[in-house]
């Protein structure tokens, strides 16, 4: 089995000199501590291996991910009018602008904003009338409310971010515009988001 | 440590467990706080919380036995699937839902939706059988070299409170699936509390937080399932408290008398668990891979149903001896009381065993009703599963009575005829026998 008489002394080196008996000592704790590192590594890559399916077992699970899009019918929106639905479990506004919005948003420099970014580049062209957001605020993540605040865009009851009327950043904390979620029109009356 | 660590002992041949205990705390005497790990974090940390220090005891200076068999492999393996089963578990209990109308629905779910639910779920329901096989083998193993004996009676008794809180776990656990076999068993043995005279209505009323196995019962069966096994990891460390001062048996049941006879725990023993717990994981990979199903019943896919019994109703193999001491006897209270005497029983087991030799090994006679004993049980389990008619109630019956006599009669009575073979001298010398 093993050799117990040599376990009390394995760790220290010989207190003789004869310099053969070191060097042969040192050898073997070399290999010793290669097999030892290996063994080591080995073990290290297998628990991580093992812990792979735990931590991806908190990832969205697949009947989550089917329901990654919705679609939304938008003949009942008057102009003026916004609508909240849901999608992946955050609150998405379709906001169908008035000309005077729409105009206001074009009016603004890119110099006047925190994050710059066209109206046009907002909305999908030929369809400037829609402008469709994710509703979270960018800053700690409330639902802002629309149709207030200076920039008659949306306003965050929270810490007062204020966001114009094409839902940018205009004045609070907010680091960044309302995100536009991607979507398309299916046709006049429906636009699938997702 | 405690006072007996104080003088030293010169006691050479350990007559009576106390005189065991001391030449034990004085081979275990340079215990103290200061540690070899050089880095000077690890010396920061030990003059403040002297963790390090009772790591390096408890694994590089504290005694073991240096004749430990591969049975004595079982403990740690049991360890293992403690922390398996906490892990499994906790991962499970993010994606279950404990209400009658969703358990069911939900467990399909991690099933099929959750990335690699299937794997975590088979094997926390894999897993459990494998807790089940290292608690048996761990106790068997105490049975044979009787462990259980003076002085390592608190050792023992923390191990059965561990087996019975373990067996609670489990079978909360089972019922939580809210299949067919889950809820007919969460009705069975809850029911069996009616059998209490007067009062074992209204303590299964309470049981069930209703008038039936219901939503109420499931749900803090999820909640007590949830933290039971906090509750024997709090067990197992007294366990091991209770192991680090009493030493650990051995396969010649003598006492330790030197430090001649003695290893430190690592690297012998952490090497050797490695090999355990490689050979243990096999065979728990074998049927995570292979029979994920096997050890669990197919009813249980079925939801459950309260007016549909199914046709043969058992409980997972772990209780199958129970059940059928439980069946065995003809009367409700009688049954119960068996079936949960038959544990409490290994309690008293320390008083029960007169005899002075420990190791099964130097006890010819003991040896075959050993066996005798182990078949018995093993086949306690196959009438359990077995219809509870004809023949198989006659069996259940003598292997019932054979279980009981073995403890009452046999282990009180048979010491006083039996003529042991000679002890060796110590476990150097019992090494020596086995090995060189």
């Amino acid at each position: 089995m093993f050799d117990l008489k040599n376990n009390q002394n394995s760790n220290q080196t010989p207190k003789n000199n004869e310099d053969y008996k070191i060097k042969d000592n040192l050898k073997d704790e070399s290999r010793r501590n290669l097999l030892k590192n290996t063994a080591y590594a080995t073990a290290g890559v297998g628990a991580v291996c093992a812990l792979l399916p735990f931590i991806d077992s908190m990832n969205p699970s697949k009947d989550v991910q089917a329901l990654a899009s919705v679609e939304v019918d938008i003949s009942n929106i008057k102009v003026g009018e916004e609508k909240k639905v849901m999608w992946r479990g955050k609150p998405i506004f379709i906001k169908r602008r008035t000309p005077q919005e729409i105009d206001d948003a074009k009016k603004v420099e890119l110099s006047e904003l925190k994050d710059p970014q066209n109206d046009s580049d907002r909305v999908k062209a030929g369809k400037e009338e829609w402008l469709v957001t994710i509703g979270i605020c960018t800053h700690l993540g409330c639902v802002p409310i629309g149709g207030q605040g200076e920039y008659k865009g949306w306003f965050c009851p929270c810490h007062g971010s204020q966001y114009d009327t094409s839902a940018r950043i205009r004045k609070g904390p907010a680091p960044k515009n309302l995100e536009i979620p991607p979507y398309e029109f299916l046709n006049d009356k429906t636009i699938k988001i997702g | 440590m405690s006072t007996n660590n104080d003088h030293k002992s010169h006691i050479n041949d350990p007559k009576t467990p106390n005189e065991e205990l001391q030449v034990f705390h004085s081979i275990h005497n340079d215990i103290d706080q200061s540690i070899t790990e050089k880095s000077k974090i690890a010396g920061w940390i030990n003059d403040r919380l002297p963790i390090i220090a009772t790591l390096e005891n408890t694994l590089k200076k504290h005694p073991y036995p240096k004749n430990l068999s591969y049975w004595w492999n079982f403990g740690s393996i049991a360890g293992i699937c403690l922390v398996i089963q906490i892990l499994s578990g906790l991962f499970l209990a993010m994606h279950y839902v404990p209400n009658t109308k969703h358990a069911f629905d939900s467990v399909e779910h991690i099933m099929r939706d959750v990335n690699y639910g299937w794997l975590i779920r088979y094997i926390h329901a894999v897993g459990a059988s494998m807790f089940f096989v290292a608690l048996y083998a761990h106790m068997i193993r105490s049975l044979y070299y009787g462990s259980y004996k003076a002085p390592r009676e608190v050792l023992w008794w923390a191990g059965i409170i561990i087996f019975l809180l373990t067996m609670a776990t489990a079978f909360m656990g089972y019922v939580l699936p809210w299949g067919q076999m889950s809820f007919w068993g969460a009705t069975v043995i809850t029911n069996l509390f009616s059998a209490i005279p007067v009062i074992g209505e209204s303590i299964v009323q309470w049981l069930w937080g209703g008038y039936s196995v219901d939503n109420p019962t499931l749900n803090r069966f999820f909640v007590l399932h949830f933290l039971m096994p906090f509750l024997i990891v709090g067990i197992v460390l007294i366990h091991l408290m209770a192991l680090h001062t009493t030493g650990s048996n051995n396969p010649s049941g003598v006492p330790m008398k030197s430090k001649k006879d003695s290893i430190p725990f690592h690297p012998y023993f952490t090497i050797k668990d490695m090999v355990g717990f490689a050979v243990f994981f096999l065979v728990f990979g074998y049927f995570l891979f292979f029979y994920p199903n096997a050890l669990g019943h197919p009813d249980n896919y079925i939801p459950a149903n309260p007016l549909v019994t199914p046709a043969h109703i058992v409980p997972e193999w772990y209780f199958l001896p129970f059940y059928a001491i439980l069946r065995a006897v003809p009367d409700k209270l009688g049954g119960v009381l068996m079936m949960f005497g038959a544990i409490i029983l290994l309690f008293f087991l320390p008083y029960l065993d007169r005899s002075k030799v420990r190791s099964g090994a130097y006890r010819p006679i003991f040896r075959k009703f050993f066996y005798l004993f182990v078949i018995n049980f093993v086949f306690l389990g196959w009438l359990g599963k077995s219809p509870a008619e004809g023949w198989y109630i006659w069996a259940s019956r003598l292997t019932t009575m054979y279980y009981y006599a073995y403890f009452l009669l046999i282990l009180p009575i048979l010491p006083r005829f039996e003529k042991t073979i000679p002890l060796p001298d110590s476990i150097d010398e019992h090494f020596k026998q086995k090995h060189v």
